[in-house]
């Protein structure tokens, strides 16, 4: 084979060549380094929020609802439409007109309910479009590793709808804020609702075979094992299954009379379905009717269950239904927006973004250690939940907790969960050393 | 050989320049961010593997994701344990996916045609199930193996102590692999890896994989040992995955068990056909094409699109913001498979034959050139 030969001239062009385009980074770099943080938004001139929501796979019904919430936020902040929770909000900096005197916009992404794609769309939202904060999420994984990246990049993540205990557990981070409520406190509010059913009942628990489902079912035992209960067994079903009666008429015939499903979404729909359809609810096992427990509930999954969810039990983290002064706000605001009352996944999603917007116009700057500072500990009332403090431990949010059952009478097709019981906040509290995890640096 | 011909030193050069020239040539067009660039350079390395092995003999693996995942679940091992420099999670990651491709290999390439290839998607399958719900000590399932404060680090905690309570970032040799220094990184390591697919292509290897995919029992009846050669075409294209696998590690310390799902080994068939089979340059075109959609048309909403189309006059724009929604944002998988089908009626050589058609239309009167670059 021949040997390339170059001359002098060729040499030189080519390495200069090289040598600008190895230079490149460095020109697009340099203003990053400059800047006193990352997307400052008194400089760029744009306060941008950015949301990142499932659109496509089996969370997009939560994911649309939850864009919903975040458009109907952003009107609020920005001082159009009627206000909605803004009104209700205590204590409250906001003044109408943008945050720190700045109208907000926001761009969207498609998680896809994937870590890796929900990475993939946050730094694009970091990179490219330079957004302040970003929010969003409908699962726990992704919640997880894109509160990491948050981390990572020095931009504040709001966790949208996510209740594995692990998010403000062992995997918290200081860039990242809980809202909703986790597995944990759903046990522990189901405590008084599973002791009414007795004190030696047997229970079986199907489990969705991934983080959430063993986190729901730890918590779920701790509770009903310390109520004196037996836990005959617990199965793990793959997610996504479709089919449950393999798992279900193992149940018929093993003694348990009380039935623990730890699924969420689809699954639920359809494991809830066939428990009913195979009799469960009408049997009397051990002298005692048969009970079927759904400890994290939607409204979402109670409209595809239909009249199946009568009379089971779970827990919520808002209900459209709720009287007080806050909710009632943003029903009525979502409903002239969109025609129909939002779920618990848009709630979460509204308050998050408002509670963001609100820390920054009170430290009068988006520097986000100051605006972390000010969210740690941060304790509010009228978004919907009564008195709710953002604990600086781990920044998780602790509130009521709402045990919910469905509606064996339902007035309308959005009616189907009755509160039962609201169980107070110091109930479900605990210490956040329990489950580990650090913090992590203010400053990245 | 690894001595190279001027033609196709010619071709790495203008590959290299393009590659390089990315962050400047794609700024028009939105996708001159260090991510999705990162993204465009790893994919590349994942689907010139793919290519190597499925363009050139014709069998068609739908389990190369598997690859890509245990590069990564080893890239991330490798920075848990030992360093977070990425030198040696890019080796350990490209011989545990070796391993894993070997036996893999061993296993499904006793079958051929639509046996091997639902051969490779059953162990793929199985594989997934293990890292996502199995394996869940080694792979933390659907939560995602990610680095911790209180890893062990042998190496680095022997050398220099990390100091600060952030977790430590990935870096070669202190050059930190976030950003557009990664992205660099990852263009330096696509060019070697493209230089390597040109010399298989043209070696006497590559023509005796080609010779596989027109006939291969002629290639028996003349004495060769055709398991050998295909063992190893995808015993490498396994390891290219596993590289592009801890690429993805390098650059962004978390590795997913979604990652090995079936969806992404459709992917990189997806992005191999719509660029061209058996071409060079078309399954990095293909790889550039999914890869714009996913990250750019996914984000264009409603507003964004009013916006773009605020030249035009009101009515106009709310119309045609009307016509183009369903197409972007959530609807972008919509576009994506209009163009697929698009493709592979009019031009089943993917978007390398439409290049082909355009430069013989344009050459018509010249001299008949030689291509020496499709199949």
């Amino acid at each position: 084979m021949k040997k390339q030969q170059y001359t002098r001239r060729e040499l030189l062009k080519g390495g200069g060549a090289m040598a600008g385009a190895l230079a490149m980074p460095s020109f697009f770099v340099r203003d990053a380094w400059a800047a006193e943080f990352r997307n400052n938004p008194t400089k760029s001139g744009k306060v941008v929020f950015g949301f990142n929501v499932p659109q496509t796979g089996a969370y997009a019904d939560e994911g649309a609802d939850e864009l919903r919430a975040y458009k109907l936020a952003i009107k609020h902040i920005n001082g159009e439409g009627d206000g909605g929770m803004i009104n209700t909000m205590k204590p409250l900096s906001l003044k109408g007109n943008g945050v720190n005197g700045q109208k907000v916009s926001f761009v969207t992404g498609d998680t896809q309910t994937k870590a890796d794609a929900a990475r993939a769309s946050a730094k694009r939202m970091i990179e490219k479009d330079g957004v302040i904060m970003f929010s969003g999420g409908s699962s726990s994984g992704v919640a997880i590793a894109v509160q990491s990246l948050a981390q990572e990049m020095g931009v504040v993540f709001m966790c949208g709808l996510t209740h594995s205990n692990d998010t403000t557990g062992k995997d918290k981070r200081r860039y990242g804020f809980r809202h909703f409520f986790n597995t944990h406190m759903s046990g522990a509010a189901l405590g008084p609702v599973l002791e009414q059913m007795g004190n030696d009942r047997r229970a079986y628990h199907l489990t969705a075979d991934y983080t959430w489902g063993w986190s729901q079912e730890g918590s779920i035992k701790d509770v009903s094992e310390g109520l004196g209960w037996d836990t005959v067994s617990a199965v793990r079903t793959p997610l996504g299954a479709g089919d449950f009666s393999q798992y279900i008429t193992p149940v018929l015939d093993s003694g348990a009379d009380v039935l623990i499903l730890n699924h969420y979404g689809k699954d639920m729909v359809n494991s809830l379905t066939q428990a009913v359809q195979f009799g469960l609810r009408d049997k009397q096992v051990n002298g005692r009717p048969f009970e079927i427990v759904v400890p994290l509930y939607s409204r979402l999954m109670a409209q595809g269950a239909g009249k199946n969810i009568k009379g089971i039990y779970g827990t919520t983290n808002w209900n459209w239904s709720l009287k007080d002064e806050g909710s009632q706000a943003f029903v009525k605001s979502f409903g002239q927006e969109y025609g129909f009352p939002p779920s618990q996944a848009a709630h979460t999603c509204y308050v998050q973004a408002v509670l963001y917007a609100n820390a920054c116009q009170e430290v009068g700057t988006f520097y986000p250690p100051e605006v972390i500072k000010q969210l740690e500990g941060f304790k509010f009332d009228g978004m919907g939940n009564g008195p709710t403090e953002y604990r600086a431990d781990d920044h998780q949010c602790f509130k009521d907790v709402l045990v919910v059952r469905g509606n064996e009478n339902p007035t309308s097709q959005f009616d189907l969960l009755e509160v039962v019981e609201v169980v107070p906040r110091k109930q479900v509290e605990y210490k956040a050393s329990i489950f580990g995890g650090e913090l992590g640096p203010y400053e990245v | 050989m690894l001595l190279s011909s001027r033609s196709e030193l010619r071709t790495l050069l203008i590959f290299a320049a393009v590659v390089l020239m990315m962050p400047i040539w794609l700024l028009p067009l939105g996708a001159a961010y260090p991510d999705l660039l990162q993204k465009f350079a790893i994919f590349g390395i994942f689907v010139i593997g793919y290519n190597l092995f499925f363009g050139l003999t014709g069998y068609l693996s739908f389990g190369h994701a598997t690859f890509l995942g245990v590069g990564s679940y080893a890239a991330v091992w490798c920075f848990k344990l030992l360093t977070v420099n990425v030198l040696p999670a890019i080796v350990f990651g490209i011989l545990v996916s070796g391993f894993f491709a070997a036996v893999i290999g061993f296993i499904c390439l006793r079958r051929s045609g639509i046996y091997f290839s639902i051969l490779t998607l059953a162990l793929a399958q199985m594989c997934y199930s293990l890292a996502y719900s199995v394996l869940t000590p080694i792979t933390n399932g659907e939560t995602s193996l990610q680095m911790e404060a209180h890893d062990a680090r042998l190496l680095d905690s022997w050398i220099a102590p990390h100091v600060g309570d952030g977790l430590p970032i990935t870096h070669l040799f202190g050059i930190p692999m976030s950003g557009y220094p990664g992205f660099y990184f990852c263009a330096v390591i696509l060019i070697i890896s493209f230089w390597f697919s040109i010399r298989i292509f043209n070696s006497p290897f590559g023509l005796q994989l080609r010779a596989i995919k027109s006939n291969q029992e002629r290639m028996q009846y003349s004495g060769y040992n055709t398991r050998i050669y295909l063992f190893s075409a995808f015993l490498i294209s396994g390891m290219y995955a596993g590289l592009a696998g801890s690429l993805m590690a390098a650059i962004d310390p978390l590795a997913g068990a979604e990652r090995m799902q079936w969806t992404a080994s459709g992917e990189v068939v997806l992005m191999t056909i719509l660029g061209g089979v058996g071409t060079l340059i078309g399954p990095m075109l293909g790889v550039g094409v999914i890869k714009y959609f996913e990250n750019i048309f996914s984000s264009y909403n409603h507003d964004a699109l009013l916006e773009s189309f605020s030249f035009l006059p009101q009515p106009l724009a709310e119309a045609l913001t009307f016509v183009v929604s369903p197409f972007v944002g959530e609807g972008w998988h919509l576009t994506l498979g209009i163009l697929f089908m698009l493709v592979v009626i009019f031009l089943p050589g993917g978007i390398m034959e439409g290049v082909d058609r355009i430069r013989a239309r344009f050459s018509r009167h010249k001299q008949p050139q030689q291509t020496e670059q499709t199949t």
